[in-house]
């Protein structure tokens, strides 16, 4: 057992921080939000010259290590805000194709993803889904030797400035093969240039100043060798990856939020000293502080079940206890930082507002509280049968 | 990174569990399970078994005769014995007087008590709190007055855990009544025979005699007895009350507990189905599955990080302040899983052995109790809103 970074490790979170200090202080981040889509060229190709969009992915590749090199960078993303889609392509679709793409994906699409030519988003969710990872409407069949997708997708995450998209779909070409009567049809993973006549996408943005997308996808044409392998299974895989990295996102935050709170309370003078004398105002501090090591337990625990390719039930276990964990200190730092700050904490030129904002949609993505602890509740019930 | 643990570790674990299976005796098992009541002949015989075998004070290195085990094996320890029901190290002697006496007594006390408390010959109790010094501890006003090589005690203790079992007590005395609070206290050892004590029960909320107070009538102490220096003993309270981590959250039993409030929920009706198949519930179980599961790897972050280090920090208050809220939420889980029979007071189905009616009593009747008696986790060893102090202050710099 041993919970400390690598010198390595350690060198790459020092090289991250640096980037995001020099490059994205609160007035540089302002013009990023102020673009169509919250997005920056000129920062997504500097973290590519940074080795950034290769993190995690195969060395082969252009890439450098695994979901410890992850969750070390999504923590300094978090911490400085990062609006750019490092977890969109780079973790969901980079891990994604480089778990179960074939090879000539992988060599197709790794080495212009590491060099920041390629941007992912994961089109997954259907109106009526809500977090239920099967509830998928879309459909393919084959025609003329090529897939071909009909559905509507919703708020795909980084879906308006993506420049490839993975659509999941019903895929009635495998029925026959390998479901058994009564059995759903099987979920397939599809690699969709979203330029493809048939894909129409309606962007908008985020609370948090990122981008997502609607996408209708109407008999879209997919060649055969678009397909990734491993269903249901590579997609719930793909999404606890990008639930860990999540995870360490909201620590970075957390963190973050918890100094800018505890720096106001000994800073802000009210009734002649600071408001950080008041016990009350103590106590909460000492809550979020606890709030917040735990969730970086949490975050650790989550990171490292990936990152040892645990089995599946210990994952899923560990994974939406993390999350669930994560979304209720997140809600808690998140509301109390605002309450803390006063008035100031409703502004939105103080970045506790931004990071507010941030965690919350940290914890509506990927399955709320409620839906993990019911993974949870639910894997009790089992065990009890 | 890696969060397994080593096969050293692994092979220390299935030792000390194969040692439990072998030598936990099943009739004090059952009653650690059952909530029954310990008699203290039941701790003085698992004493003395862990003895032998070089175990009684899993805390203690091997100079003063103790296994000599990390951190982190004895987090496995004691997890260990609390899945397979036994009874918890009783921390007066181990955990607290001990140490003391190794960072501060004299070769003579070292040698005459420690390997008493090793052998279990010498169950110690606690005298610290007064009626009047809670968390305040500093103001405590028991006088212990120099007369040659005497001090003559006078005063009284209260919540004096297990007191009743004691031959000896640790105590905070006032030696120096013009000093500020922290600079006049002295630290005794006082054989609990000596005339002039008497040691009253304090009636509990659940029925049961756990506490007591401890009167002092011209109590005469040897100052051989003292350790340290007089009016240095606020030092060593301290380095007592910080002294204690490796099993501040009670990690081994949140663990045991959660495992049969599930059990209890899955046998346990609610309109003829199953309660655990009711996801109101259920629910609650797997909150509380999630916050223990955050802790541990809390607790597990704290011993490997700072494993090293002899002089425990602050963050302990955060493994003792989440350990007491998650062991009251499981308690309180378990009489709600009970329903309407949380009502009933059957205080004989607290007798190990006990087979009056209703029948089923034996098992249910000790858990509404339980949960009256584990309210006192978020008040003792400095309550909960002192230790949001302690991590304020001292943390967080406020």
């Amino acid at each position: 057992m041993d919970f400390q970074l690598t010198q390595d490790q350690k060198m790459l979170q020092e090289a991250v921080q640096q980037f995001v200090a020099g490059e994205y202080d609160f007035e540089s981040r302002n013009k990023v939000l102020a673009t169509p889509f919250g997005f920056s060229e000129r920062i997504w190709n500097g973290l590519a010259e940074q080795g950034v969009l290769g993190i995690g992915l195969p060395e082969a590749y252009g890439g450098l290590g695994g979901p410890v090199e992850v969750m070390v960078v999504m923590e300094q993303l978090g911490a400085g805000l990062v609006l750019e889609p490092f977890l969109s392509t780079v973790v969901l679709g980079g891990g994604l194709i480089a778990r179960r793409g074939s090879s000539e994906q992988q060599a197709q699409i790794l080495p212009r993803m590491v060099e920041g030519q390629c941007r992912v988003a994961l089109a997954h969710h259907e109106a009526g889904a809500r977090y239920a990872l099967d509830y998928v409407n879309t459909v393919a069949r084959e025609r003329d030797g090529a897939y071909v997708l009909s559905g509507k997708k919703t708020v795909v995450l980084d879906g308006a400035t993506a420049n490839l998209l993975i659509v999941s779909a019903r895929d009635e070409t495998a029925t026959s093969s390998s479901a058994s009567s009564g059995a759903r049809t099987p979920l397939s993973l599809f690699l969709v240039d979203p330029t493809t006549p048939g894909v129409r996408i309606v962007p908008y943005r985020t609370q948090d100043g990122r981008n997502a997308a609607d996408i209708e996808l109407n008999d879209v044409s997919v060649a055969k060798d678009r397909l990734i392998a491993g269903g249901h299974e590579a997609l719930e895989e793909a999404i606890d990856h990008a639930i860990a990295a999540l995870c360490a996102e909201a620590v970075g935050i957390m963190e973050a939020l918890n100094a800018a709170t505890l720096e106001y309370l000994k800073t802000r003078v009210q009734f002649g000293q600071p408001i950080g004398r008041s016990q009350v105002l103590q106590h909460r501090m000492a809550d979020m502080f606890m709030m917040a090591v735990q969730a970086r337990s949490m975050s650790i625990l989550a990171t490292g079940r990936c990152a040892a390719n645990a089995e599946r039930a210990q994952r899923r276990h560990d994974l939406s206890a993390a999350k669930a964990y994560i979304g209720k200190a997140g809600r808690f730092v998140g509301q109390q930082a605002v309450q803390l700050h006063g008035g100031m904490g409703m502004s939105a030129e103080l970045i506790v507002s931004h990071y507010f904002k941030r965690l919350t949609m940290i914890g509506v993505t990927f399955g709320d509280v409620d839906h993990h602890v019911g993974v949870i509740s639910d894997q009790i019930l089992a065990e009890s049968a | 990174m890696n969060l397994e643990f080593s096969p050293a570790e692994l092979a220390f674990r299935a030792e000390v569990r194969a040692f439990l299976r072998e030598k936990l005796p099943p009739d004090i098992r059952a009653k650690v399970l059952g909530f029954k009541r310990l008699v203290r002949e039941d701790w003085v015989r698992w004493t003395q078994i862990l003895h032998e075998k070089g175990w009684s004070a899993p805390s203690w290195p091997k100079e003063a005769g103790g296994p000599g085990w990390s951190t982190i094996e004895q987090h496995i320890f004691d997890e260990e014995c609390a899945a397979a029901g036994a009874p918890p190290v009783i921390a007066f002697g181990v955990r607290m007087v001990a140490p003391v006496l190794m960072a501060f007594g004299t070769r003579e006390q070292q040698e005459y008590f420690l390997p008493r408390i090793l052998s279990g010959e010498h169950w110690w109790c606690q005298g610290y709190s007064e009626p009047g010094s809670g968390s305040d501890l500093a103001s405590l006003k028991t006088r212990a007055e120099r007369r040659g090589d005497k001090y003559i005690v006078n005063g009284q203790k209260t919540w004096n855990t297990l007191g009743h079992f004691a031959d000896w007590i640790f105590c905070l005395v006032r030696t120096d009544p013009g000093a500020k609070p922290q600079a006049g206290i002295s630290f005794l050892l006082i054989d609990m025979k000596t005339p002039g004590i008497t040691v009253r029960p304090i009636p509990l909320l659940d029925g049961e005699h756990e506490v007591n107070e401890v009167w002092f009538d011209n109590v005469e102490v040897p100052v051989a007895n003292r350790v340290g220096e007089e009016n240095k003993g606020w030092t060593y309270a301290k380095y007592l009350l910080a002294h204690e981590r490796v099993n501040i959250a009670q990690l081994g039993q949140c663990k045991r507990e959660l495992k049969k409030l599930k059990d209890l929920a899955a046998r346990a009706r609610s309109g003829g189905a199953p309660l655990i198949a009711d996801a109101r519930f259920r629910d609650r179980i797997a909150e509380v599955e999630i916050d223990l599961l955050a802790l541990e790897f809390t607790v597990l972050r704290v011993l490997k990080d700072d494993g090293a280090k002899s002089n425990p920090g602050p963050e302990s208050s955060l493994l003792k302040v989440r350990g007491s809220e998650i062991q009251q939420t499981l308690t309180e889980l378990k009489m709600q899983a009970l329903g309407h029979y949380a009502l009933p007071w059957i205080p004989e189905a607290l007798d190990a052995g006990w087979q009056g009616e209703p029948a089923d009593a034996a098992e249910w009747a000790p858990l509404t109790g339980r949960y009256f008696n584990m309210r006192k986790t978020s008040i003792y060893s400095g309550s909960n809103e002192i230790q949001r102090n302690i991590i304020a202050q001292r943390i967080l710099g406020l």
